[in-house]
């Protein structure tokens, strides 16, 4: 039992991560019908963003605690522009373009962006620099240590925060408006470039902090990092219901539990045939049952209901 | 005479070989209810999404408020004073009335995007501001017992209210209404009437679309008919009802 329940953690902690990252897919998805096969690679960035900035902070002899916060920021804003950079260049030329058009460019944006980040930090794996005190809690036989509490918290407050901003604010007005028509949108006066440019950068400012969790959490980094993350959390966001935002948060939790309790037992379930490293497969079967049986996800509607 | 708000000027568009509109050129002054009508086909809601920056023209252009109306995009038009409803309403279906509303707020509010996640006072000061006056709207319109109902879930007559509410959200000059008596029975129609004289009477200029022509020539100041793309005629409802190019057009030459 203790098994069960150390992997619900585990699983929780990976599932705040894909869930993160699944809002960027979704917040583009829901606003321009676009999957941005990119934003992984804008993860990716974020952590090796902040491996620079903060690393070579601290071997200059500034406190941790005041590295990791430049780390952070400098990650955030770097991501934030190279999301406004991407719609910009990429992908606002191909606006009125054939729909598969634009999903070539993200593809294609996503191998520029892994060379780019191959060519500045090496082929190699990089260490994360610990940012965070090493404690670890004991708690009825499950452990946990405070990484992995603050992935969980900060992720948590991170959603609240967007759900606040698209519910409650006038761009998350006008982002909502634009998602339902934005033909409509534009005519009552929302400026649509500026609502997609917003969509763009938000994601890619979550990007960047679920790409330091991920550093903090495996404390290492790598060029290609993005390519299995982004697959995994765009799972997560079909699983939700691509779209959706609440979705995108239960997606990414749900698929994080899947997976933390599939590696845990795939040992037991097939007589040690298979290994905890097989967890992959975990994803990508939700990714493929869901396609088959309920492709518009937990909270997805009818396809009918967008023009 | 009153002050020219709107001048269309040559107004050209082509689709493929179809000559929607046909170098269309009129004028609506300050303050009128100016009709548009015409048999079905004719161009007038080609005209309305001209004007509106939906299309753009192939030839010719506008000229609003003494300035040209450059239409790059549509949020600009809305920018310069123009609204407009829809011939097949449509609404953020899933966004409730009163959203739908404060949507129309946009153009005419500053608070940015750093506003909004700072939550200064400012911001929370004139989200206030739009909410309220959003309720007002509702109200102008008579449905502010349906402002937490999401959109699709309200009556037809009702949506088409709201779609007047949204336009008025928006503070136009000019208010471009197209066919706001649809499928509406005859009370209905009688209490848009009202309303629709109501925005008049309170400051806004509106251009109407519509297939009732009892209601145009009751309503309207001025009507101008196309046909075929092209203007036929523009004058005061007595004599354009007279007109026998009119009645040709309606009816078959």
């Amino acid at each position: 039992m203790d098994i069960f329940f150390q992997q619900i953690i585990n699983g929780l902690v990976q599932g705040s991560i894909y869930a993160l990252v699944a809002l960027g897919y979704t917040m583009v998805y829901g606003i321009m019908g676009l999957i941005n096969f990119a934003h992984g690679e804008v993860v990716m960035i974020g952590t090796l963003v902040t491996i620079t900035v903060a690393g070579s902070l601290i071997k200059a002899g500034m406190p941790v605690i005041l590295a990791g916060m430049a780390g952070l920021t400098a990650s955030v804003l770097v991501c934030m522009a190279l999301g406004w950079g991407l719609e910009r260049i990429a992908y606002r030329p191909l606006r009125n373009a054939p729909r598969l058009t634009p999903l070539i460019t993200a593809i294609g944006m996503s191998i520029v962006l892994q060379n780019v980040a191959m060519i500045i930090w090496g082929r190699n794996y990089l260490t994360f620099p610990p940012l965070l005190p090493k404690v670890a809690f004991e708690f009825g036989g499950v452990n946990f240590t405070l990484v992995q509490v603050i992935i969980v918290v900060v992720s948590a407050l991170t959603m609240g925060g967007l759900l606040f901003l698209v519910y409650r604010t006038k761009l998350g007005m006008a982002m909502r408006a634009t998602a339902q028509n934005p033909a409509v949108a534009s005519l009552m006066g929302v400026n649509i470039n500026r609502v997609i440019a917003a969509a763009f950068i938000i994601g890619s400012a979550l990007g960047a902090l679920a790409g330091i969790m991920v550093g903090s959490y495996y404390e290492i980094a790598h060029y290609q990092m993005g390519f299995m993350l982004g697959l995994k959390a765009f799972t997560a966001a079909v699983l939700g219901g691509i779209g959706n935002l609440a979705g995108a948060m239960l997606g990414g939790v749900l698929l994080g539990l899947i997976e933390a309790l599939g590696a845990g037992y795939i040992g037991d379930l097939t007589g040690g045939f298979l290994g905890s490293h097989y967890q992959d497969i975990f994803a990508f079967i939700v990714l493929i049952v869901v396609l088959m049986f309920k492709p518009s996800g937990l909270f997805g509607e009818k396809t009918g209901d967008r023009a | 005479m009153a002050e020219l708000l709107l001048q269309a000027n040559n107004v050209a568009k082509h689709f493929g070989g179809v000559k929607a509109l046909r170098d269309v050129s009129l004028s609506i002054r300050q303050g009128e209810i100016y009709g548009l009508i015409g048999p079905n086909g004719a161009g007038k809601t080609t005209f309305f999404n001209c004007l509106t920056g939906l299309y753009i023209p192939d030839g010719g252009g506008f000229v609003f408020n003494g300035k040209p109306l450059l239409a790059d995009a549509p949020h600009q038009a809305a920018e310069r004073g123009i609204a407009r409803t829809f011939q097949n309403i449509r609404l953020f279906a899933n966004m409730t009335a009163l959203e739908n509303v404060m949507v129309g707020r946009h153009v005419r509010t500053n608070a940015g995007v750093l506003g909004a996640m700072l939550q200064s006072k400012a911001t929370r000061a004139e989200e206030a501001a739009i909410r309220q006056r959003a309720m007002d709207l509702l109200h102008y319109v008579r449905i502010e017992s349906r402002a937490d109902d999401l959109a699709k879930n309200l009556s037809y007559g009702d949506q088409r209210r709201l779609e007047i509410a949204r336009a008025l959200a928006t503070e136009p000059k000019l208010l471009c209404l197209d066919e706001p008596a649809a499928g509406m029975n005859h009370t209905e129609t009688e209490e848009l009437r009202e309303l629709i004289d109501g925005i008049r009477q309170d400051g806004t200029t509106i251009l109407l679309i519509e297939h009732d022509v009892k209601l145009v020539m009751g309503l309207c100041d001025r009507v101008a008919v196309l046909d075929y793309g092209a203007l036929v005629i523009e004058d005061v409802p007595a004599v354009v009802q007279k007109d026998q190019r009119v009645i040709e057009a309606y009816l078959g030459a």
